[in-house]
């Protein structure tokens, strides 16, 4: 099956001659949340604008379930939602007119059935005579959610939707995503929050300086990119290293009950085993194992780092 | 032709008139009022008849364009700039719809709600003078001419606009006065030979001489030259809309 989402060799540049896209391509299957991280600036929103029509490729294609975003804007963009950083509503107007709104703008007809289960599904429902203005930012965020699926939309983007709300609501919107992966809609997210690609995603691209630096699954990412540490709690401080254990890269922790073994989880053999064996043979005692693997944040920081360099 | 994105947008763009539909509706009748009984009571006492027509009734076919001209021009820029402003926008533009149905939702109810003020003054002005119409068919047509021409001239303010400021300063600086000189309350015959020929090229002129002509018969200058004048006046800012989606001017990065 075509991917939904075929971005190819996609490419900004601005009157100023600032290049915000470098020539972005990416593929995104049916079904899947890719989440893309980046720092400001990278052009994670300029990509998502691109692809939705709000800003105008310099070249490049777009297809969204095989449509040209440019020849075929109707059928792509019927297929696409959208929900922006910025939270952009008609202050005046109550939350179920600005959602029928959208929902007619995308040429669908009006289905109020479909708007009550979005609405129920946002915990909206109460909510929905109420004028825009009066909600909270978090209602605010929900309702350009339920604007954004209003049409039924196969391919969504999530332009950094947790940015700013609490961490309940961050969770909720969690639940949301998950309940529309079930659904079957394609998600693609940018965001700050490298626990919220953790916590979600099935593939995460980063970009930075308008470039996708890789495109991975997420579990393949870590395991690949992810050291991992191994930390052996002794009973009884050391000074130095014992001499039987000179050939692991081991250091002490600076209070010296504790050795630390770093590894590489993709190698067949780990080394824990031996190490351990040698820990007992220099007659060590030990309190307690804890290991630790780095965190996506830990991997993308050495990426966007690397990439600076 | 995705019938459904235009009917939302219009459907939408209504809810924001009805919403203040009293203040919609107050508004011209008082302002009307007060310029019957200032031009039509205080001053006409004082002007004789015009062709036949009392001063009274003669301002009722400017009156109406004064009003429904401003109010085209104000309801379509503001239609378009509020999104602009307020950042909705992106949902236009992101959605399946063309720049001809963008147009059509917002210019349809821009030029909608014009055309109900312009029926309110008409009424209104009933209870001032007394008026016989001499071609209601023509006098409706120039008026919904009227009415999307230059609600198609506010769309394009409300696109060119990048602040409230400049949202204000065409209809300020070049409606009104163009409106307020060609011949709204008065003939152009009326004036010295030298202002007459400035005054034929102020269009304002061609459309208040078609419609005062659909109301008396009168004309400032031949009723077809009106319908050209009006035709072209629409086709200039068709045009421009049509530029405007077709390089994404001022709307699309």
């Amino acid at each position: 099956m075509p991917p939904i989402l075929d971005i190819i060799d996609l490419r900004k540049s601005y009157a100023g001659g600032f290049e915000a896209l470098k020539g972005v391509s990416l593929q995104i299957e049916r079904g899947e949340i890719i989440a893309l991280l980046g720092p400001n600036g990278a052009g994670k929103t300029t990509l998502i604008s691109t692809v939705c029509g709000i800003t105008s490729a310099t070249s490049g294609q777009v297809l969204v379930g095989g449509h040209d975003i440019n020849t075929s804007f109707r059928a792509a963009r019927s297929m696409i939602g959208l929900v922006p950083q910025e939270v952009a509503l008609e202050p005046f107007e109550t939350v179920i007119n600005t959602v029928k709104f959208s929902q007619g703008l995308f040429g669908k007809k009006r289905d109020l059935a479909a708007i009550e289960k979005i609405l129920k599904q946002l915990s909206l429902f109460d909510k929905r005579n109420s004028q825009l203005k009066e909600l909270s930012g978090g209602m605010k965020r929900r309702v350009l959610i339920a604007k954004a699926l209003a049409h039924e939309p196969r391919v969504l983007f999530l332009d950094e939707p947790t940015a700013g709300v609490d961490v309940e609501l961050r969770k909720d919107m969690w639940d949301i995503v998950a309940d529309l992966k079930a659904d079957g809609v394609t998600i693609i997210l940018t965001t700050h929050y490298i626990e919220e690609a953790e916590a979600i995603a099935d593939r995460v691209g980063i970009i930075a300086n308008g470039e996708l630096l890789l495109v991975e699954d997420k579990t393949t990412l870590m395991a690949q990119m992810g050291k991992k540490q191994l930390e052996v709690q002794l009973t009884a401080p050391l000074s130095v290293i014992p001499k039987g254990l000179a050939n692991y890269d081991l250091t002490l922790a600076p209070s010296g009950d504790a050795l630390i073994y770093t590894y590489d989880t993709k190698s067949e053999r780990t080394g824990i085993t031996q190490l351990l064996n040698d820990v007992a043979k220099a007659g060590l005692s030990l309190r307690d194992l804890v290991t630790r693997q780095s965190s996506l944040e830990d991997i993308f920081v050495t990426l966007v780092k690397e990439d600076a360099a | 032709m995705n019938w459904t994105a235009i009917r939302a947008i219009y459907v939408f763009e209504m809810a924001r008139f009805f919403r203040t539909f009293l203040q919609s509706l107050i508004s011209p009748v008082i302002s009307t009022s007060l310029y019957f009984v200032v031009f039509g009571a205080a001053i006409g006492s004082r002007i004789d008849e015009i062709d036949g027509v009392s001063y009274g009734a003669f301002i009722v076919p400017g009156l109406i364009m004064l009003t429904v001209m401003t109010q085209a021009i104000s309801n379509a820029s503001f239609g378009i700039y509020f999104p602009k402003f307020i950042g909705t926008i992106y949902e236009l533009l992101s959605a399946p719809v063309s720049f001809f149905e963008i147009v059509l939702g917002y210019v349809g109810a821009a030029a909608t709600k014009a055309l109900f003020i312009g029926i309110i003054i008409l009424i209104t002005s009933f209870f001032f003078v007394s008026i016989d119409i001499q071609h209601p068919i023509a006098m409706f047509a120039f008026l919904v001419l009227t009415c999307i021409s230059f609600s198609l001239f506010g769309f394009i303010i409300g696109i060119w606009a990048r602040n409230f400021e400049q949202l204000q300063l065409v209809p300020l600086l070049i409606v009104t006065p163009l409106v307020f000189l060609g011949g709204s309350f008065y003939s152009i015959t009326m004036l010295p030979p030298v202002w007459q020929t400035i005054s034929m090229f102020n269009p304002v002129v061609y459309l208040v001489s078609g419609f005062r002509w659909a109301f008396f018969g009168i004309e400032d200058v031949p009723v077809i030259t009106s319908l050209f004048a009006i035709g072209l006046f629409s086709g200039l800012c068709l045009f421009a809309v049509y530029w405007i989606f077709k390089t994404g001017w001022r709307i699309r990065q």
